[in-house]
């Protein structure tokens, strides 16, 4: 089961209530959790109520915070630089995320057959999401979208002169864009572990009553496949905002050209890490706490129109053994 | 979905109904495949075979195919960002082992107690932890920092090892997790019957079982460590201290100077180690990802 199903697994629980616990082994779990707790009082909870402060301050590291009320909010409103680069990482997200998905869904349709050199393909088309988010292949980007670079050269082969894809604002963001969908990979792999799951008997039942290739992943495929990419969209949305390396370095940390590959993240690292506005970025960590927050929420809203959970429908009653012996 | 261990019969095993695929389309498919994949692979490819070039060659011939071959970039990159290569490379090295040996320890015990132990606010916790998977860590950058800071702990490795030691790291507790609830329980019933305590029962039982889990933990950490960008971008910020990956960044600082057959080699040094991990872990990656769906 995957770290979505767990939580809405963990929240019907809690409306069901059920029976009182009894925890005979209290000490022995707090034992074993103290690393755990530690960590996410001292790193995780601690630091987000800080920050959450820290927005209301004026901070430069070199004085102490100062308490400066709605300040920060107010200067974000009129942060011109700020909105775009939340449009330039709303646009890198709302894009890349979807091209992301459906190629990876697509790839994965065309591998699970059983076929032959299936190990192969796999590998050859995983091995780039696992490089992808490094310091070197950003680099690579730079060159292979840049004035002399490979794209241009394979369109010179059909006597089109390209841009420096990487040096001109309306082209930056689509290269970045494209890396990310060159990362379909790990994304291609939840995929085929999802088709592997769908029990063969239907497609052979369909085929009985004569139903194609269309009907068949209409009917099956797609539907059984839902919970799988509704988890990939949440988590790939939210790493997705989160980008940094390959905007920094393909623009050489400045986010040009003319903002144009200013990530969030970055604008966010500049404010803090340059310019010293520690208060002022925290205000903005929090921003885009909130964004990714509603984009995850409108997701599970919208989950209710279009994924199908098995268990959820009378039809199938032993949907919750299969379903754990999945999660074995 | 689905993970690791257990006694399944795989469904594979059973005998497919035979497609009825025609030649064709097959042909058509593994057609489309092929191309893809070299698609994918051949910047990766041109990034190698660049590396080997002489430096004004690289942009006049973009083409893979060529034999005039040089490691003069290797030698002259090796050495060009003030020190050798080596020392990023050792920097590398010592934080992924850090890195590792924490997530091991730290990411096992938070499993082994959220999997096999009940206690007050199990749920809860487990929920929080769930949760921090999502979270984007700039909320806790500043803090994060200023606490490190204090310590006096910048242009250390602690900022970035220390943490690893108290399963800051979810996707691998749950990953972990996942895996002993997968285990049978007659084994865990048998020790207890036997009168092992929880730590035997953890050490000598529940660690020698989830080897394959550790395993993907080990080659994730190490990934995501040694391409790490962020982290060592703001804690090391003198040149000793500095990782493969932030020496890579001095390559495109110093873009004036431009040696790109320098910066591509060293680009290539620093993706091999990863590269080896992938071919060496790639059964484990792909079972960690299936599992958690971490990148």
């Amino acid at each position: 089961m995957s770290s979505i199903g767990e939580l809405r697994q963990l929240a019907r629980q809690r409306r069901r209530g059920g029976p009182k616990q009894r925890h005979p082994e209290n000490l022995a779990g707090y034992v074993f959790l103290a690393p755990w707790l530690l960590g996410v009082v001292v790193f995780t909870v601690g630091p987000m109520i800080a920050s959450l402060l820290l927005a209301f301050t004026d901070y430069n590291l070199l004085q102490p915070p100062t308490f400066s009320g709605l300040d920060n909010v107010v200067r974000m409103i009129s942060d011109d630089r700020l909105w775009n680069s939340l449009r330039v990482t709303l646009v890198y997200v709302v894009v890349g995320v979807p091209l992301q998905l459906a190629l990876a869904l697509g790839v994965a349709l065309l591998l699970d057959k059983g076929m032959r050199g299936l190990a192969l393909y796999r590998s050859v088309f995983y091995l780039p999401s696992l490089l992808g988010g490094s310091v070197a292949i950003a680099i690579l980007w730079r060159q292979v979208f840049g004035k002399e670079g490979i794209v241009n050269g394979l369109l010179a082969l059909v006597g089109v002169e390209g841009p420096g894809w990487i040096s001109h604002p309306d082209y930056a963001l689509a290269s970045l864009i494209v890396l990310h969908v060159w990362t379909f990979g790990s994304p291609m792999i939840i995929f085929l572990a999802g088709l592997r799951q769908i029990p063969q008997m239907y497609y052979e039942a369909a085929q009985v009553d004569g139903a194609g290739t269309v009907r068949r992943f209409v009917s099956i495929t797609f539907p059984l496949l839902t919970p799988i990419i509704f988890f990939n969209l949440v988590l790939q949305i939210t790493f997705a905002f989160q980008s940094f390396t390959q905007a920094y370095i393909v623009s050489g940390g400045t986010g040009g050209p003319s903002d144009s590959t200013m990530f969030f993240t970055l604008y966010l690292y500049q404010q803090a890490f340059t310019e010293l506005r520690m208060g002022y970025a925290s205000a903005m960590a929090w921003f885009l706490l909130l964004v990714i927050a509603a984009f995850t929420l409108a997701n599970f809203w919208f989950s209710r129109f279009w994924v199908f959970y098995e268990e959820d429908s009378g039809a199938t009653r032993g949907g919750g053994r299969r379903r754990k012996a999945g999660a074995a | 979905m689905t993970s690791v261990p257990a006694a399944r019969p795989a469904p594979r095993a059973l005998p497919r109904p035979r497609r009825t695929t025609s030649p064709v389309r097959s042909v058509l498919k593994h057609a489309c495949l092929v191309a893809l994949s070299l698609l994918m692979v051949y910047p990766l490819i041109w990034l190698a075979v660049s590396s080997l070039k002489h430096n004004e060659a690289i942009f006049t011939d973009l083409s893979i195919f060529t034999s005039d071959l040089t490691l003069e970039n290797y030698v002259y990159g090796w050495t060009s960002q003030q020190l050798p290569f080596g020392r990023f490379l050792l920097n590398s090295t010592i934080l992924s082992l850090g890195a590792i040996v924490g997530n091991l320890v730290s990411c096992s015990l938070a499993a082994y107690s959220f999997a096999r132990l009940r206690f007050a606010g199990r749920n809860l916790y487990f929920a929080i932890m769930l949760g921090t998977i999502m979270l984007p860590f700039h909320v806790v950058l500043v803090p994060q920092f200023i606490i490190f800071r204090e310590l006096g702990w910048l242009e250390t490795f602690l900022p970035l090892v220390v943490p690893k030691f108290l399963a800051v790291d979810s996707s691998f507790v749950f990953l972990m997790v996942q895996f002993i609830r997968g285990l049978p329980r007659e084994v865990f019933e048998a020790a207890r019957i036997d009168g092992a305590g929880h730590g035997r029962i953890y050490a000598r039982i529940t660690l020698p079982l989830m080897v394959p889990a550790l395993a993907t933990t080990t080659i994730f950490t190490f990934i995501w460590t040694w391409g790490d960008f962020f982290g060592p971008l703001i804690y090391l910020r003198t040149r000793e201290n500095f990782t493969v990956s932030v020496a890579l960044k001095g390559f495109v600082d110093a873009q004036s100077s431009s040696n790109y057959g320098a910066m591509f080699a060293m680009s290539v040094v620093s993706l091999v180690p990863l590269f080896f991990a992938f071919l060496v872990g790639q059964r484990y990656l792909v079972k960690g990802i299936a599992t958690t769906g971490i990148k």
